[in-house]
C-alpha cells in the first residue's frame, strides 16, 4: 500500500486542521450515505460529490472526477471504492479504515438481520408468494439493465468489442467457462489492443516528423 | 476451514468484479452456488431480490448473507473482509499511480474491453435466475406443469414497464410483481 498521507494542506480551504475531525466526519458521512442510499454505486458517488465538494468544500470538482475515475476502474463495489479513494486523498490510511467501516457497517447489520429472518420466514405463505413474484420482477430488472448496456456496446460498432460480448456469453453460458478466465482473457485483449494502438500512434508521429 | 474458504471465495469476488453493481453477480454465482454450494439458486435469487431492495452494494450484501447462512456472524465477517480487501489494496495502489502518472491509457483500454465480457456474464447470470423462475424444472421445456405462465406474465409486464417508462423505480416494479403473486396465490388458496 502506498503509505504516506498525500499532501492535504494547501488544497482545500474547507478542510479542518485536526486529523480527528476529518476521520470522524469521514466515518459518519460514509455511514449515512451507505445506510440511506438505494440504487447502487453510481448514486452514492453522486451524493459523495454533493457532500464533500459542494457542501464541505474539502475537494474541488476536478479532483472528485479523478477520484470517481479511479473508483470505477478498480474491481469491487463502487461505493466502497469511492469511500476508499476519497479517504485516502483526505486522510491517508487511517481515513481508509474509518470510511470503509462506515460504508460496510449498514449493509452488514441489515443483511445479518435479513439472514436471520429469512431462515425463520422462508416457509411463510406471504413471504414465499412475495419472493416468488419478485423473482420474475428482479429477472426483468436485470434483463433491462443488460439491454441498456449491450445496446451501448452494439452502438460502438467496434467489431472486437461486439465479438468479445458474444464470445464471452457463449463461453460462460453454454460451455461453462470460469468467470475469472473470461475476465482475464478480455483484459488481455484490451491490453494488447491498447499497446498496439499506442505503438502505431508513436510510429505515425515519428514518420510525420521525418517527412517534414 | 470454513472461514478461510469464505474469505478466499469472497476475496476472488472482490478482486474480479469490475464495473460495480451487477458485475459481482456472475462471480458470486460461480463461487457461492457452483463451486461451494453454500446457497441454492433459489436462495441466490432471494438474495439478489433482497439486495435490490436494501441499501448497500450487492457484493457486501452477498458476503454478509452467505457468510451468515454458512457460518454465522464470524462467517459473515470473514466473507465481508474478503470482499473489500482487494478494493482497499487496489484502489489505494491505483490512486497512488494516478497521482503519479495522471493518465493511465493502458487501464482505460483494459476496462473498455472488459465491459462487453462483463455485460455478457451479467446476462448469463440473469438467465440463470430467469429460467428457473419461468420453468419449474429449471430447464426450458413447455411441458404441462413445467412452464409457469403467471411468472412469464409478471416478467413480461415488468420488462415492458421498465423499457417504456424511463424513470420508473425498479424496486417498485419488483414489489408490484411480488404483490401480484401474493394476491393471485391468496385468491387461488381461498377458492
Amino acid at each position: 500500500m502506498a503509505g504516506s498521507v498525500p499532501d492535504v494542506k494547501g488544497r482545500a480551504p474547507g478542510l479542518p486542521e485536526s486529523r480527528g475531525a476529518i476521520l470522524k466526519k469521514l466515518f459518519f458521512s460514509t455511514l449515512y450515505l451507505s445506510a440511506f442510499t438505494f440504487g447502487g454505486g453510481y448514486v452514492i458517488i453522486t451524493l459523495m460529490k454533493e457532500k464533500f465538494v459542494d457542501e464541505l468544500h474539502w475537494l474541488d470538482e476536478d479532483e472528485m472526477l479523478d477520484l470517481v475515475a479511479i473508483a470505477q476502474s478498480s474491481p469491487g463495489p463502487i461505493a466502497v471504492n469511492g469511500a476508499i479513494v476519497l479517504a485516502y486523498k483526505l486522510a491517508g490510511v487511517p481515513g481508509i479504515l474509518c470510511s470503509v467501516v462506515g460504508a460496510v457497517l449498514p449493509p452488514f447489520v441489515i443483511l445479518t438481520a435479513v439472514s436471520f429472518f429469512y431462515n425463520a420466514f422462508r416457509s411463510n405463505f406471504v413471504i414465499q408468494s412475495l419472493l416468488s413474484g419478485m423473482k420474475a420482477g428482479v429477472s426483468a430488472v436485470i434483463i433491462s439493465v443488460v439491454l441498456d448496456m449491450a445496446g451501448g456496446i452494439a452502438r460502438s460498432r467496434d467489431i472486437i468489442l461486439i465479438g468479445t460480448m458474444i464470445a464471452a456469453f457463449a463461453a460462460n453460458y453454454f460451455l461453462g467457462v470460469n468467470v475469472i478466465c473470461i475476465i482475464l482473457t478480455a483484459a488481455g485483449i484490451g491490453a494488447a489492443r491498447t499497446i498496439l494502438r499506442e505503438r502505431k500512434k508513436k510510429k505515425e508521429e515519428t514518420d510525420g516528423g521525418e517527412r517534414k | 476451514m470454513i472461514y478461510w474458504q469464505l474469505f478466499f471465495a469472497f476475496l476472488q469476488i472482490g478482486a474480479f468484479s469490475f464495473g460495480g453493481g451487477y458485475a459481482a453477480m456472475p462471480l458470486i454465482q460461480s463461487q457461492v452456488i457452483d463451486r461451494y454450494a453454500w446457497l441454492s439458486i433459489e436462495d441466490f435469487t432471494a438474495l439478489v431480490t433482497i439486495a435490490e431492495m436494501t441499501p448497500g452494494p450487492i457484493a457486501i450484501n452477498a458476503a454478509t448473507f452467505a457468510g451468515n447462512q454458512v457460518a454465522g456472524i464470524p462467517g459473515a465477517l470473514a466473507a465481508t473482509v474478503g470482499v473489500i480487501l482487494p478494493s482497499c489494496l487496489l484502489v489505494t495502489a491505483l490512486a497512488y499511480l494516478y497521482n503519479k502518472y495522471q493518465k493511465l491509457a493502458l487501464i482505460q483500454g483494459i476496462l473498455k474491453s472488459l465491459r462487453p465480457a462483463v455485460v455478457a456474464m451479467i446476462f448469463s447470470a440473469g438467465l440463470n435466475i430467469l429460467i428457473p423462475a419461468l420453468f419449474r424444472s429449471g430447464s426450458v421445456s413447455f411441458a404441462p406443469g413445467n412452464f409457469q405462465p403467471l411468472m412469464a406474465a409478471y416478467f413480461l409486464g415488468a420488462l415492458l414497464i421498465l423499457r417504456l417508462k424511463k424513470k420508473v423505480n425498479p424496486i417498485a416494479v419488483m414489489a408490484g410483481c411480488g404483490a401480484a403473486q401474493l394476491i393471485v396465490q391468496t385468491v387461488m388458496r381461498g377458492g
